[in-house]
């Protein structure tokens, strides 16, 4: 896809910095749920084929629990909060408090579920709320939703609408990690997936030409 | 001297095909549709990874075939008959076409999996290939592998393990 090839080193800094400003507020805005310290890594900002994106998380058949949201307005895409299966345990143990339940295999107890979407939920509307204060562009979320499957079969939501137009997927992945679990560090992505019409709109709204 | 069995991966809006000693896999299909279209005599199985129903939703000129219901189905026919398929002996199986998200969202795009299903079999239909087993809907994902030899295709999801159809 042109457009695609007309991305610059500079196009890929300006997306970078999306995904600091979304993703640093995110953190942020778990920290103080949780009251402990999130840490987020650079975004990392990739031009991938499909199946490259699979890769992101392990692979297709990877076991991960995420939550979804579309966003709509002028900037359209989709955001996703994904961690494996066991590390959503954890993480959802020491956020409730809860021990005796997994997420290995269903049916999973509600509340952990809830829980789990709400944390989602926190994570992508800030990161959401931070980027419309970037652009300066209202930004309309969905009613989030946690799925737990496959990562091929719920990534390939994202990246629906962008195989309409292309091949490959422009992806802002975040990693956060909670590093204060005796068991290791757990550690989840957002991934933010903007339409490919979106982004002469990021790159305009920001004053930033996209020729 | 045979070759070794080996698995021929298929990928998201990918075509491949396989013969028997090789099985033909594809992972993590949701709202995509897997279809294998084979013919069990000559153990030759051809299989495509389905996004979404129809080309006329590509906004580009040129697109990959293979992510089509509608240019995907006969790219898969013509591609097995090249390799020595005879149509007559043609069966097709399917998996996939779920629907992982259940809010309803604005957009069409997110409730794809039935009208994946919808177009598949169609476009079988005008080749005159029947559907001889489907494991489709439902709101889980699945990994599919297919053996041209027994012509068995396994279906895996995390719901309900293992089943064969």
């Amino acid at each position: 896809m042109s457009f695609f090839h007309s991305l610059n080193n500079f196009h890929i800094d300006v997306l970078r910095e999306i995904g600091n400003i979304g993703a640093g507020n995110a953190a942020t805005a778990l920290s103080k749920l949780l009251n402990k310290k999130i840490i987020m890594k650079v975004p990392d900002v990739r031009v991938a084929s499909f199946n490259e994106m699979f890769e992101l998380a392990g692979g297709a058949d990877q076991y991960v629990a995420s939550v979804f949201l579309r966003m709509d307005g002028k900037v359209t895409g989709s955001i996703f909060f994904v961690l494996p299966v066991d590390q959503a345990t954890l993480f959802v143990r020491q956020m409730t408090g809860i021990d005796d339940f997994s997420f290995d295999r269903p049916p999973y107890p509600e509340i952990a579920l809830s829980a789990f979407q709400e944390a989602g939920n926190i994570l992508a509307s800030s990161y959401l709320n931070a980027l419309s204060d970037f652009i300066r562009l209202p930004i309309t979320p969905s009613v989030p939703e946690a799925v737990i499957d496959l990562f091929g079969a719920i990534i390939s939501y994202g990246l629906l609408e962008i195989s309409r137009e292309s091949d490959q997927a422009i992806v802002i992945d975040t990693e956060i990690i909670d590093t204060a679990v005796n068991s290791g560090s757990i550690k989840g992505h957002i991934f933010l997936l903007p339409d490919p019409g979106s982004f002469r709109v990021l790159f305009d709204a920001l004053g930033v030409g996209s020729e | 001297m045979k070759s070794s069995p080996s698995i021929i991966q298929v990928g998201i809006a990918e075509m491949n095909i396989a013969r028997s000693p090789s099985v033909i896999r594809t992972s993590g299909l949701g709202s995509c549709v897997g279809v294998i279209i084979y013919d069990l005599p000559q153990q030759l199985a051809g299989m495509v990874h389905v996004m979404l129903p129809d080309s006329q939703l590509a906004r580009t000129k040129a697109f990959n075939p293979a992510k089509f219901a509608d240019t995907a189905i006969p790219a898969l026919f013509q591609l097995l008959i090249q390799n020595g398929a005879r149509s007559k002996n043609l069966k097709a199986k399917l998996a996939g076409g779920s629907q992982m998200f259940k809010t309803t969202l604005k957009s069409d795009l997110m409730r794809i999996g039935p009208r994946n299903v919808e177009a598949v079999e169609n476009e079988l239909a005008k080749l005159n290939i029947p559907v001889v087993a489907k494991d489709v809907g439902g709101s889980s994902g699945r990994t599919i592998e297919f053996d041209p030899q027994t012509g068995i295709l396994t279906v895996r999801t995390v719901n309900k393990g293992i089943r064969e159809i």
